[in-house]
């Protein structure tokens, strides 16, 4: 048996380590004896020899997700991406229309994108997620408008981990002539994604969640029909004048490396950490009071956010000392609100402030899985018994029937 | 969230967990908070006939600073008359936990908490 170090990491959702394959590959693109020159410069090798690996690079992200090298834009992340995308699009088409449809379940880049725009005198629709968190199509289509130019739904959400039909909701989206954007910062490399068979015009990816550098992202822009975006960013020209500044070689090689190894790597790490999964699962299953949210179903693999009602998500992390993992509660300042995620699904607050989320990743163990489930045991078992909360449901009173002081 | 050593110390090893008789005439109960805020704090105090608190038990469900403060409350009312224990401010537990501001709010639960104790414990008087 291996030793077993710790802190174990269990939240690969936040951020992934890059993967030694990427870093080695990185290296060479920085030093005075490396490739080091501006992927712009034309009249040396230096500036050859860069734009050759940022062309390299562009092929595998394009390859990861079946599109065409110059679908793809470089930016600084998701984050950029998805600021990029959606003012983008809706300053562009403005003559069209100016609502905008999106969910709010979404990441936060999308959601104050979308509050800046209503700043600018444009209207945003915000859908409610289903119980799962999965989209209703019909509510989807039931907001519809004449003038609505834009609709962004992320692919996999980044706190519960289900899997949006964005196949389907690309379809309604052509029929209705409404540009579609879809974060795609936690599914790429995860969950296959074939652009020839999606109607999705624009999507945002992010490399360090799979296991590439911070700080280096891309947005895919549709050439056929054609998508026109405003740039954000003013400058140089560069990316064909949607994104300018000097590009990044060293993170983009990075981001290619990753690309290219998820897309290798993809099926036999997927089965891996659904076994991971599945394990951690079981090993919680004969707890009392547990309640996994989201869909268990369309979910991806690595992902299991799970309710432990009548403990709080903050102490019970606060004995997981072994552990690396997030809670949806949020028990600071001014906002004593859980995870807007959790609301959303209309959880209620209780399970809100009791929720983790384990994400498991390309270096995650059976061993890790196995002390993971063993620690939050223990943990979960010494605050049940430290809850007045837990004495309650114990003794079978309602805990909705009592009118607590909100404070 | 970092904490301070004090709150880890309570919290890894709290003090006067458990439950007293609510039911009875010397025992004064007060249960603050609310689940949906995320937290809850319960304290009971037991009053010996010279109106001096002789024991104190809590159960709280909160974030880690939540927890310290209710177990040092118990700790510090032990001994002490109702009306100093009615003294007992919140700045006084947000001081000797070093709480961070953002979590001062787990002491003014604390304060409620030993006030609405003593309440219950008088109106069975
Ligand atoms: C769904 C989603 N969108 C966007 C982002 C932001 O990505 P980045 O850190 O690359 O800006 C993240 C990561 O935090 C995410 O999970």
């Amino acid at each position: 048996m291996s030793e077993l170090k710790t802190p174990i990491y269990l939240d690969y959702s936040a951020t992934t380590p890059v993967d030694p394959r990427v870093a080695k590959k990185m290296m060479r693109y920085l030093t005075p004896d490396g490739v080091f020159g501006n992927p712009a410069s034309r009249s040396h090798s230096f500036g050859w020899e860069s734009d050759n690996a940022v062309t390299e690079a562009r092929a595998n992200v394009a390859a990861l997700i079946n599109a065409d090298p110059r679908e793809i834009v470089w930016t600084s992340g998701a984050t950029e991406s998805d600021n990029l995308a959606i003012k983008g699009a809706a300053h562009f088409n403005q003559r069209r229309g100016k609502h905008i449809i999106t969910m709010k379940t979404e990441h936060k880049a999308v959601l104050d994108s979308c509050r800046q725009l209503e700043r600018e005198g444009y209207e945003i629709t915000y859908l409610d997620p289903q119980a799962n968190g999965l989209l209703d199509l019909k509510a989807f289509k039931a907001v519809i408008r004449d003038d609505t130019t834009l609709a962004s739904i992320m692919h996999v959400n980044n706190e519960i981990g289900v899997i949006q039909d964005i196949k389907a909701i690309g379809e309604i989206c052509r029929e209705n002539k409404i540009i579609f954007h879809v974060d795609a910062a936690q599914s790429a490399g995860k969950v296959p994604i074939d652009m020839d068979n999606l109607k999705v015009d624009l999507m945002s990816f992010s490399a360090h969640k799979i296991y590439g550098p911070k700080g280096i992202g891309a947005l895919y822009v549709r050439r056929k029909p054609r998508i026109r975006i405003e740039a954000q960013m003013h400058g140089g020209g560069h990316e064909r004048g949607m994104r300018s500044g000097t590009l990044a070689t060293h993170q983009i090689v990075g981001m290619g490396e990753a690309f290219r190894l998820a897309k290798e790597e993809m099926a036999k790490d997927n089965e891996r950490l659904m076994t991971l999964r599945t394990r951690l699962l079981d090993g919680f299953r004969d707890m009392e009071e547990v309640y996994v949210n989201g869909d268990l179903e369309q979910r991806v693999a690595g992902n299991l956010n799970i309710s432990f009602n009548h403990v709080e998500g903050e102490s019970l992390m606060m004995s997981l000392k072994d552990l690396a993992v997030s809670s949806g509660s949020a028990c600071t300042s001014a906002s004593l609100e859980p995870s807007y995620v959790l609301r959303a699904l209309g959880r209620n607050d209780e399970l809100a402030h009791s929720s983790l989320r384990f994400t498991l990743g390309r270096f995650s163990t059976e061993e890790e899985v196995d002390h993971a489930i063993k620690e939050t045991r223990k943990a979960v078992e010494k605050l049940r018994d430290l809850s007045p909360l837990w004495d309650m449901y114990k003794e079978g009173i309602d805990l909705s029937s009592i009118e607590w002081a909100a404070h | 969230m970092a904490y301070g050593n004090k709150v880890i110390d309570h919290y890894e090893n709290p003090r006067n967990v458990g439950i007293l008789d609510k039911d009875a005439k010397n025992i004064g109960t007060g249960m603050v908070g609310a689940p949906a805020c995320g937290d809850v704090m319960k304290l009971q105090i037991e009053v010996d006939d010279d109106g001096i608190i002789k024991d104190a038990k809590f159960k709280t469900y909160g974030c880690g600073s939540a927890i310290a403060s209710s177990s040092l409350l118990t700790e510090w009312v032990k001994g002490k008359t109702l009306d100093e224990a009615k003294e007992i401010k919140n700045t006084d537990i947000a001081k000797e936990l070093e709480l961070p501001p953002v979590k001062v709010h787990c002491s003014v639960l604390a304060e409620d908490a030993i006030k609405a104790a003593i309440d219950d414990f008088q109106s069975k008087q």
